[in-house]
């Protein structure tokens, strides 16, 4: 088979950028899901919520998205910090995370969704800075800054997390709570107050990479759903909680897709996620460096 | 409760449908039919997702994409080799039935919330798939000419009559089964899942099975819902099969009616059904559906059982002094 070299290596390359942004997606649900145990499918509304916002400060007031995001990082601290309350008195309390608590995600991604439709409407929303345009070539491989830009970004964002929870007090404390709650409580540590820091953490991450979002493409209300399956899968992929694992697993997933996007059309891109989410499920739940 | 048997309550229900079924003949108004065919739509969603969700605790969030793969097969075997709706409905039965058997064997032997992040990640594939599938229309859509009306032993029904009164017959066959698995030993083990799933294991209730058959019924129902769907719009397209309506409201109305009787989403499904019936007339589709929503909040974190679980925490209050 003749297959077109600089084609495909474009592809690797474009699959690798946007498998860098995908682990700063993923980052937040990594930390709900994989170490907390909360299934948050509503981390993509609160992404697009964050890619909303920085768009509305950026076309307002000419601030740069990536800038705007990091102002926007202790709002959405608070605001993932008291969704988790609500989680913790209504659902995890009673013990009923399972079925309501499913289903209070479900309804607080619809409400996020609907209201972005009511407010801003259905129309493809995009930002405006420097960066987005021009291109960095290499050889026969063109970065184009509108996605490398995000890429780093993402990198720094992820790298930052990762320093958190295996550097700091809190970062250590998150991953004990998310091995044995118990024994945390016995040493004289409040799990509950953990979790909300670790549940505002994650959500925080999700107003940088809805601002990275907004960057490589328009964004409208409904966007999001698309992320649902491929954030979860490479959760899944990579190994519940293991970041190291996420940010391959996230690579793997943007190189596929892009491969697949190129030579059969990026309406099939969707699809690769499923498909890789049910494979993992069929054949080795515990992901690729799954503890 | 009452203990009317399966026999008595069959009956009485059959009974229902027929008085109702009469009462629109004797009425007879069009958008009577259209109207009421989407709330009965949203009574078996409701009652199907229920069988899974409510009695065995599982979150099947794809209800659409089960009411789009029965939509579509009758568009398929309609371009195919044109059959009486009927039997498009047991085809489309068979259909999501082997899919929801198929994401149940790949997904339940797992923790509970992989199967619900599954059932979401599915209604994006099967769009992209049927976005990509030009027999069935692609993302353009399909026309389905949905003839006036029809002729049955010498009578003549208007068309959209004929499709009410399967939905109605859809209905009443779904709330006798919801309530007979309730009240039988399958019931009972469906139970024993949602309580306490690692109890029921080690006392040697075949979970995996159990919840298999259960979300091979529940899947099964909700493509029959959907099989007569095309005919009823006349243009199906993926957008509108795969419509964020019908997975929210399939959660929200037991959600909000109660999900451990058949009653619960009986209630929930004629209420929010007729509201938004009222307020996609009235206001807005946006609004009504984010009305829906924050219902669906609203209830999961004030009223946990339902409307029905109000009602009997009042009744028992009213007892008790």
């Amino acid at each position: 088979m003749d297959i077109s070299w600089d084609l495909l290596l474009n592809a690797i390359a474009a699959g690798l950028l946007l498998g860098g942004f995908y682990a700063a997606v993923t980052a937040g649900v990594s930390i709900s899901f994989g170490m907390l145990d909360i299934v948050n499918i509503a981390h993509p509304a609160f992404v697009i919520l964050g890619s909303y916002l920085a768009y509305f400060i950026n076309i307002n007031y000419g601030l740069d998205p990536i800038l705007v995001s990091i102002l926007m990082l202790p709002f959405f601290y608070a605001l993932g910090a008291s969704v988790y309350q609500v989680y913790y008195l209504s659902f995890e309390k009673r013990g009923q995370e399972a079925l309501r608590g499913l289903a209070f995600f479900f309804g607080l991604l619809f409400v996020t969704e609907v209201s972005l439709i009511l407010v801003f409407g259905v129309d493809y929303r995009y930002v405006e800075a420097a960066y987005i345009g021009p291109s960095l070539h290499i050889g026969i491989v063109d970065f184009p800054l509108r996605m490398l830009v995000p890429c780093l970004a993402a990198l720094a964002l992820f790298i930052g997390i990762q320093l958190i929870i295996t550097r700091t007090f809190i970062g250590r404390a998150i991953m004990a709570v998310s091995q044995d709650q118990m024994a945390l409580q016995l040493m004289g540590v409040d799990p509950i107050r953990i979790k909300r820091i670790a549940f505002g953490i994650s959500i925080a991450t999700a107003a940088v990479a809805g601002a990275l979002l907004i960057i490589i493409q328009p964004v409208e209300p409904s966007v999001g759903r698309e992320y649902i399956g491929r954030v979860f899968a490479i959760c899944v992929l990579g190994g519940l909680g293991s970041m190291p694992g996420t940010l391959i697993a996230a690579m793997l997933l943007g190189v596929v897709e892009s491969i697949t996007a190129t030579f059969y059309g990026p309406s099939w891109a969707p699809a690769v996620a499923f498909g890789f989410l049910l494979l993992t499920l069929a054949f080795r739940p515990a992901g690729l460096l799954g503890r | 409760m009452t203990s009317v048997n399966t026999a008595k309550f069959s009956l009485i229900t059959i009974a229902a449908g027929a008085v109702v079924m009469a009462f629109a003949h004797w009425v007879h108004v069009d958008y009577l039919f259209f109207a009421s065919y989407t709330i009965l739509q949203f009574i078996v969603l409701a009652t199907a997702w229920n069988i899974l969700g409510g009695y065995c605790g599982y979150v099947n969030f794809g209800s659409a994409a089960f009411f789009a793969m029965g939509a579509y097969a009758s568009v398929f075997m309609h371009k195919f080799y044109p059959l009486p709706v009927p039997v498009l409905i047991l085809i489309s039965a068979i259909v999501s039935g082997i899919a929801g058997f198929g994401m149940g064997y790949l997904t339940l032997r797992l923790r509970g919330s992989f199967f619900a992040i599954a059932t979401l990640a599915l209604a994006v594939v099967l769009q992209t798939l049927v976005v990509n599938w030009d027999y069935v229309g692609g993302s353009r859509g399909a026309y389905i000419i949905r003839p006036e009306e029809l002729e049955f032993a010498g009578i003549t029904i208007n068309y959209i009559e004929y499709l009410f009164g399967l939905m109605l017959l859809l209905t009443v066959i779904a709330l006798i089964t919801a309530r007979t698995i309730e009240r039988s030993q399958l019931g009972f083990g469906f139970a024993t899942i949602r309580d306490d799933e690692l109890a029921a294991e080690a006392s040697g209730v075949p979970t995996l099975r159990l919840k298999l058959i259960a979300t091979t019924i529940s899947g099964a129902f909700m493509g029959m819902a959907g099989a007569p769907f095309p005919y009823y719009i006349g243009y199906l397209q993926p957008s509108s099969a795969f419509g964020l309506e019908y997975a929210v409201n399939s959660i929200a109305m037991p959600m909000i009616g109660g999900t451990t009787s058949w009653i619960g989403p009986l209630v929930g499904a004629i209420l929010l059904g007729s509201a938004q019936q009222y307020a996609t007339v009235t206001i807005s589709s946006a609004v009504n559906l984010l009305i829906v929503g924050l219902m669906l909040v609203a209830f999961v974190i004030i009223a946990p059982n339902g409307l029905v679980g109000l009602v009997q925490g009042w009744r028992r209050a009213w007892r008790k002094p």
